[in-house]
């Protein structure tokens, strides 16, 4: 909590706050665009799918201070916002990066939330069963620690383990990013501590980064997508000027801008937390649009899209995962209209307007 | 490659105590039994409710002081219009001619048609229709055949248009008409005027539309009179401002909002348990209205800074049409209620309206397929 206050007064010290804090992001886009362009290829992409950890692309995120974005800079981090550490992981995903950047960032929130020291290294962050199992850990095998969050006796935990867990199952989400379901045996705790509300705080942190990460996929999407119609040539002329794909590609761009523009409000009020109710908002409004943007750019590619050879599927596989992690469209939505429905008709417009 | 931008967007401090106006106002009107919001919507119209938004400075608040209006932000605007539609309000008399009529002819118009004119705008008694379409322009507008032939002191306009909202109440219509004959520039030679209703060589014609109302006309010329100083900015320059227009037209949340008294109403009727079902649709419903109130107050954001987020109003505009037509088809699928015909406020005869009204949401104001044909030249497609 310090932590996250004094990176907001170092970013505000200045005569305008918001114009610096949106150069800083800029900045840390361009170094994000340049690094990417340099190292985030297909071969790394289909390597970490393999199983190969991007060792390289790590530590040169590491080495721009994103790995450790939200650590105050007196800790050893880059002390940013956690808005505009959003901002910077919706680029990543623009980029279609294989590594726990959103997991780094939401193991260290945790941490911090909890009073918890941040360690160097890769982090994780599971839930914990009352069997003592970890379900879909991202990068599960891979991370150095794995921060969980579980409900005790008296109340919601967050503990950083260290150590070999306990493989239960070897899973993958559709993008073949690493899901395994571990087991606690192996792992040794390193730290622990009572934090109420622990386990929401990890759903929220979690809906917040996959609409981020959902966003900036489906703005590849659709350039990836405006490009292609811009080439494949069909009846003597590139498909894009056939009536039938502009529109699609209009309808791919207008879910692409919702979804961006859903993911910012929710980025934007999230000044020190998650903000829950423009999270759910932004949760229910990426997932949907995940799939039909992802949808539009299958359609817009024809066969080609639908190969292993064409990048397309770095992007839109990853869309077709993230949807449903930390709940789908429905779930959030399902959470929104009981709220609205328990609040009554005449609460609704007030609640909008008060966003 | 246009970059579709929505910034986000700070209202400005005088926001908040604007809004609470504008919603007491509605509250005591409500209360009065002026109007029953379930019932309205910017379709619906009450002259005297417009000018009692005129007295309370609802109208023209972007203007100039000296021409009756109140030098506001296009947010401040912005918070007016979406509260007047959250309640229901009939603000369907003031509509056109605050929207665009108005912005038209201040930036566009004579100085004696801005005097003559503004303030009674602002002041709610002075209300517009759009002569653009005609029995053989609908999408392609440059098609126009409604000819202006020069006459003594202005011009003298013959032709038909269609589907013209609301011009047997208007005070005034802006015609779009052609002055030169067609020539390889299509978009050359048309020219906006403002038509004085009262005018001999104009007749109106109800059309009756799918719900049985009389909403829309024909409007026939025959040798109306136009002053030479009711020409809307230059002889043969009206394309460019149609089209600009329609930034304005296009990006509020009018485009969105028509069926906000459905979802409303449909809310309390599945009552504060609903099940998974309707918990799931109304949040979706909810958080597609949220994204968009963001986005289209990020235009009005934009036209404060004098940006033309034409292309940006174009998206909003299909986004949110799609929406509003979207809720009466949730609510039928999940409420026991037959709609039906007829006028008063049940929920059935509200379904009924909405079910019969929807179909228009995506053609007024340019068509869906439009729409998507300039969000693809912005995406540099065409
Ligand atoms: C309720 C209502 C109120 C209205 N009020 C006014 C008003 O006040 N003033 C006014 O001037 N007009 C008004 N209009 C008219 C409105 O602007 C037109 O309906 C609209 O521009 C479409 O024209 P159209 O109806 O002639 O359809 P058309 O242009 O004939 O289109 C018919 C169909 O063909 C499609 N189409 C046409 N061209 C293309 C193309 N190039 N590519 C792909 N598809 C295409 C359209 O999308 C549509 O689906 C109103 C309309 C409605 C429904």
């Amino acid at each position: 909590m310090n932590q996250a206050n004094q990176s907001t007064l170092a970013a505000g010290s200045s005569t305008d706050p918001a114009a610096e804090a949106a150069a800083l992001d800029a900045m840390f886009v361009d170094t994000i665009d340049r690094l990417c362009a340099d190292q985030a290829n297909r071969a790394l992409r289909e390597q970490a799918e393999d199983g190969v950890w991007p060792a390289a692309l790590w530590a040169a995120f590491d080495e721009i201070g994103l790995v450790r974005c939200l650590v105050s800079e007196a800790a050893g981090g880059a002390g940013i916002s956690l808005c505009s550490a959003l901002r910077a992981l919706k680029r990543t995903a623009y980029h279609a990066v294989p590594l726990p950047l959103a997991e780094s960032m939401m193991a260290t929130r945790l941490l911090q939330a909890a009073g918890l020291e941040v360690p160097e290294g890769v982090l994780t962050v599971a839930r914990l069963d009352p069997e003592g199992a970890m379900p879909r850990v991202a990068w599960g095998e891979r991370a150095g620690f794995i921060v969980t969050v579980g409900a005790g006796g008296d109340g919601d935990t967050v503990s950083l383990l260290s150590g070999r867990a306990t493989l239960i199952r070897q899973e993958k989400n559709l993008a073949g990013e690493p899901r395994p379901t571990l087991g606690r045996a192996g792992l040794q705790q390193v730290a622990h501590a009572q934090l109420g509300g622990a386990a929401n705080l990890l759903e929220l942190y979690g809906a917040l980064a996959r609409s981020a990460q959902m966003a900036g996929a489906l703005e590849r999407a659709l350039h990836l997508s405006l490009e292609y119609a811009n080439e494949r040539v069909q009846f003597g002329r590139p498909i894009g000027k056939f009536q039938a794909v502009q529109h699609l590609l209009a309808v791919q761009a207008s879910h692409a801008a919702a979804a961006s523009a859903a993911c910012d409000a929710a980025i934007d009020a999230s000044l020190d937390a998650p903000e829950s109710f423009l999270v759910a908002l932004a949760k229910a409004r990426t997932s949907e649009a995940a799939g039909q943007g992802a949808d539009i750019a299958h359609q817009v590619h024809g066969a080609m899209g639908f190969t292993r050879e064409h990048s397309l599927h770095h992007v839109t596989r990853r869309l077709y995962a993230w949807r449903d992690e930390y709940g789908g469209e429905a779930y959030w939505q399902q959470r929104i209209g009981r709220l609205i429905c328990a609040q009554g008709a005449d609460a609704f417009w007030p609640m909008l307007t008060g966003l | 490659m246009h970059q579709f931008k929505f910034d986000p967007v700070r209202l400005p401090e005088s926001a908040g105590a604007l809004r609470r106006e504008v919603r007491a106002f509605i509250a005591a009107q409500v209360a009065a039994r002026r109007f029953d919001p379930r019932l309205n919507s910017w379709g619906s119209r009450d002259d005297e409710f417009s000018r009692e938004c005129g007295r309370r400075g609802y109208i023209g608040m972007c203007w100039p002081k000296c021409y009756g209006g109140h030098e506001r932000s296009a947010l401040e605007r912005y918070v007016v219009v979406e509260e007047m539609l959250a309640g229901g309000a009939p603000v369907g008399a003031h509509w056109v001619a605050d929207r665009q009529s108005g912005n038209q002819i201040l930036r566009h118009g004579s100085e004696r048609a801005r005097q003559l004119i503004l303030p009674r705008i602002a002041a709610g008694e002075c209300y517009f229709s759009i002569g653009m379409s005609e029995p053989d322009s609908g999408s392609d507008l440059a098609a126009v055949r409604t000819k202006a032939v020069r006459a003594e002191g202005g011009w003298s306009i013959t032709g038909t248009k269609v589907w013209t909202s609301f011009a047997h109440h208007a005070h005034y219509l802006i015609a779009l008409a052609r002055t030169e004959a067609k020539d390889a520039n299509r978009h050359a030679g048309l020219t906006q005027f403002i038509v004085d209703m009262s005018r001999p060589g104009i007749g109106v014609r109800p059309i009756y539309n799918l719900y049985g109302g009389h909403d829309f006309n024909e409007v026939v010329f025959d040798n109306c009179f136009v002053e030479d100083d009711m020409v809307v900015g230059e002889v043969g320059g009206g394309w460019g401002m149609v089209t600009r227009e329609l930034a304005f037209e296009r990006s509020g949340p009018d485009r969105f909002m028509s069926t906000f008294q459905l979802l409303l109403e449909s809310i309390s009727k599945v009552g504060g348990d609903p099940d998974e079902c309707a918990a799931t649709e109304i949040g979706r419903l909810c958080a597609h209205l949220a994204t968009l109130r963001r986005m289209s107050s990020s235009i009005a954001g934009a036209l404060d800074r004098g940006a033309n987020p034409a292309l940006e109003a174009a998206l909003v505009k299909d986004l949110g049409t799609s929406f509003e037509r979207e809720v009466p088809e949730v609510f039928r699928r999940l409420l026991p209620v037959e709609p039906t015909l007829g006028k008063e406020a049940s929920y059935g005869e509200l379904l009924g309206m909405t079910v019969l009204h929807a179909p228009s949401f995506t053609l007024r104001g340019g068509t869906r397929e439009i729409l998507r044909g300039m969000i693809a030249r912005g995406l540099g497609l065409r």
